[in-house]
């Protein structure tokens, strides 16, 4: 099975950070891994990007022009990049951020998590990306989230190491908003 | 089997030459391959080895050609406008007989271009690069595992075949990261350095190293010499990895960053029940020509994707039985032009027979 | 009966191309001479330069590498890093030093490599016929100054002695010449100290030759030997300007 997953956002967010979480967290369960920090076409403009694909055998192209799952994190990555979804994907929105009102995204399952306000919620704006995480492997079932969890040990810098229980409360936090 | 390890290209580069026994570096920083330097001036001074920044990509080559002649394994790395300066030290390396590991991670030119990914340099690289006629040896990872492995690779054949190798990736595979395992130094057997200069000591007969040659007939001779070196370089040393193309109607053939695309696109094609194969050298330099001239034999139609407007596509054509066709899809490099899976599997569409 | 002169251990026996009056000669000699008193011949890597000293592995009895035009510095910087046990030292003109290779030569002078630099200055590109060069004097007739060098259009000679000792990395720069018997053994004391910079790892050591080119000043030797004195010398001033180890 191959996944491939694009995060996007703004700099500062940690987008690439949620891409190293999920990579690590792939590794984790012995699935090979690639991580590419750019949407190919685009990587200008203070937005921050980044496409993880992995698999069981061969990940393929790190470049993937229409993702199977794209995790969004602010409006002007919404506008330009939701429409790029792969029919029948899934799209991931941080809802306090982005909203799809008048937006027709036919044979696309849009999944809304109010990523900011959950964040501001558990007291750190800073777990957006962690609530992201959560939400992408509650709603693929491509990771496990205890992987997740695992992986926060390869992807937060020793200095960080402290802030995992808080960074696992974030990731869970962003699986159970997901609607079963 | 070690643990995987999750880095960059260009730092698996870096970690490979210092597996392989690289112990001095000479670099100029340019994008995007600083991650190359930077590591390494974290690595090598604690084993014992050199780092140096060096003043322009022109005094870092000549470096690498000094240490280099004291039979010590070396490496720069650089980017096109960085790699267009060092031609003058790769041009004298190979006349002076002497390895040593170039890293081009190609970005956008001509001139200054930009840092977007780009395959533009194929001649520069695979046709010698700098004056005098000769070439050296290049090889092209596609993933970063393979950046590790084919580093080290090139500090081996450098040394078997007394000749500057390089490693010609792009700012994709230098710049993302994959699942990686550190395998260890491969048990090559290399042969004597018995042409190192060392100081003479006492007895012992001088030893030059140098690219001058005057004499009546030495300079034809040493052409003849290379000549025959780089035949056995093909004879031998000819890699690439090619997939389904057993039964294949249609071989897309690339290399480095546009043949990871490609592998998705050739599988979204196998889905669609079309035959389409994989043809992906790893050589470019020397050139696995044979391979070519046989998948040929049974497959009559090839589709070469490069970024640029064409290049290694001359190579292909070359190589292929002459009922064979060849079509081209380039994407010039530069911000935006990186093809995607899909947009290659619409060009094996077309051109599927 | 005692010997009072022989040649150099560390020069070959063999003719040298250099032309008649040429001074390469006498410097070459002078850097045997330092050689073989620091009895170095056999721990010695000399970096050969592109020019008239191209053919150093030729005359000098040690193991040589040959630089490209220029780069001779950061070739000896190369090899002195990956061997710091060995002496290395580079030969050099002044086309080569002070034209295509100025980056190089100051660059590893400013790092302060273990390296022994021996730049011969005569104001000309010699192998290639007499060109005008970075040291050429104000005035002088050259194949491309045929009205002379014109200070407006083509700059002033260069003191590259004077310039290297400004830099901190610097261990030992002089001047020298070898156009008379008092220059010639100050000369030789003075490349005798700048080899006993490197092997008492004192840092970069440089000297800067002045030297005749009978050839392409279209002299003959001893006409090109009175203008050294006449001429270069009150422009290029011998001496000392830097010895930070008071050697």
């Amino acid at each position: 099975m191959r996944h491939d997953v694009f995060i996007a956002g703004y700099g500062g967010q940690g987008v690439l950070l949620a891409g190293n979480l999920l990579s690590y967290a792939a590794i984790h369960e012995g699935r090979n891994v690639s991580f590419f920090p750019a949407y190919g076409v685009e990587k200008r403009g203070g937005s921050a990007m980044c496409t993880v694909v992995f698999a069981d055998g061969d990940t393929g192209s790190p470049v993937v022009g229409h993702p199977s799952v794209s995790v969004i994190l602010n409006q002007l990555s919404f506008d330009k990049y939701a429409s790029k979804v792969k029919p029948g994907g899934i799209c991931i929105i941080n809802s306090t951020l982005v909203t799809s009102d008048g937006v027709e995204l036919p044979d696309m399952n849009l999944i809304q998590v109010p990523m900011n306000q959950r964040a501001l919620d558990l007291g750190d704006v800073r777990m957006v990306n962690m609530l992201a995480c959560g939400a992408y492997a509650a709603a693929t079932g491509a990771l496990a989230l205890e992987s997740l969890e695992e992986a926060l040990k390869k992807a937060l810098p020793e200095r960080n190491h402290r802030l995992i229980p808080a960074n696992i409360q974030a990731i869970r936090a962003g699986a159970d908003a997901v609607p079963h | 089997m070690s643990e995987k390890l999750f880095v960059k290209g260009n730092e698996a580069v870096a970690m490979a030459a210092i597996e392989a026994g690289c112990r001095y570096y000479f670099g100029y920083p340019i994008t995007p391959q600083s991650d190359i330097p930077e590591y390494l001036s974290r690595g090598l001074p604690g084993l014992g080895g050199e780092f140096i920044q060096a003043e322009s990509e022109i005094a870092a080559i000549n470096m690498l050609l000094g240490a280099s002649a004291t039979g010590v394994r070396c490496m720069t790395s650089s980017s096109g406008p960085g790699i267009s300066l060092k031609q003058e030290g790769i041009s004298y390396m190979a006349g002076s007989e002497l390895p040593g590991v170039i890293v081009d991670i190609m970005r956008a030119g001509p001139g200054l271009g930009g840092i977007d990914a780009s395959q533009a340099d194929y001649f520069q690289a695979t046709r010698g690069g700098g004056h005098g006629g000769y070439r050296i040896i290049v090889l092209a990872p596609a993933s970063v595992q393979e950046m590790y492995d084919l580093t080290m690779l090139a500090f081996d054949l450098s040394d078997i075949y007394r000749m500057p190798a390089m490693v010609l990736a792009d700012s994709v595979i230098g710049q993302m990261k994959e699942s990686v395992t550190a395998n260890p130094r491969p048990a090559t057997a290399l042969p004597d350095k018995d042409w190192v200069v060392r100081g003479r000591g006492e007895g012992q007969p001088q030893r030059v190293v140098k690219s001058l040659y005057l004499g009546d007939g030495e300079m034809e001779a040493f052409h003849w010499k290379m000549h025959a070196r780089y035949q056995e370089l093909a004879d031998r040393e000819c890699r690439w990895e090619d997939l389904e193309t057993g039964d294949a109607d249609l071989i897309v053939t690339a290399f480095g960053s546009t043949a990871r695309i490609a592998r998705t696109a050739v599988a979204m094609a196998r889905e669609a029940g079309m035959k389409v194969g994989l043809m992906r050298p790893i050589t470019l330099f020397p050139f696995p020509k044979q391979a070519y001239a046989e998948f040929s034999r049974r497959c009559k139609r090839f589709l070469v994707i490069e970024l640029s407007t064409g290049q290694m596509v001359d190579d292909v054509r070359l190589s292929v039985a002459r009922d064979a066709e060849v079509d081209f899809y380039g994407r010039p490099p530069g911000a935006g032009s990186l093809p995607t899976p899909e947009e290659l599997f619409g060009q094996i569409r077309k051109v599927y027979p | 009966m005692r010997q009072v002169f022989a040649r150099p251990e560390s020069l070959k026996d063999v003719q040298t191309h250099f032309c008649p009056g040429c001074n390469h000669g006498s410097i070459h000699r002078l850097v045997a001479e330092a050689m073989d008193e620091f009895g170095i011949r056999g721990e010695t890597i000399g970096v050969a330069s592109v020019g008239c000293s191209v053919f150093l592995y030729n005359y000098f009895d040690v193991d040589v590498i040959e630089a490209p035009h220029g780069r001779a510095p950061a070739v000896a910087t190369g090899a002195k890093r990956a061997r710091p046990d060995r002496i290395v030292f580079t030969y050099q003109g002044d086309g080569d030093l002070a034209a295509i290779g100025t980056s190089e030569i100051i660059h590893a002078a400013n790092r302060g490599e273990a390296i022994t630099v021996i730049f011969v200055n005569n104001t000309t590109y010699g192998m290639t016929g007499g060109q005008m060069a970075p040291t050429t004097m104000v005035g002088q007739k050259t194949s491309t100054s045929p009205s002379g060098r014109n200070q407006a259009k083509d700059g002033y000679p260069i003191r590259m002695a004077e310039l290297l000792a400004q830099l901190e990395g610097v261990g030992f720069s002089a001047r020298v010449a070898v156009n008379n018997p008092k220059n010639v053994i100050q000369a030789k004391r003075m490349i005798k100290t700048a080899f006993r910079y490197q092997v008492e790892n004192k840092g970069f050591s440089f000297i800067e030759a002045l030297a005749a080119c009978p050839t392409n000043w279209g002299m003959n030797p001893l006409a090109a030997n009175e203008r050294v004195g006449d001429e270069m010398i009150p422009y290029f001033p011998l001496g000392v300007y830097r010895n930070t180890a008071n050697l």
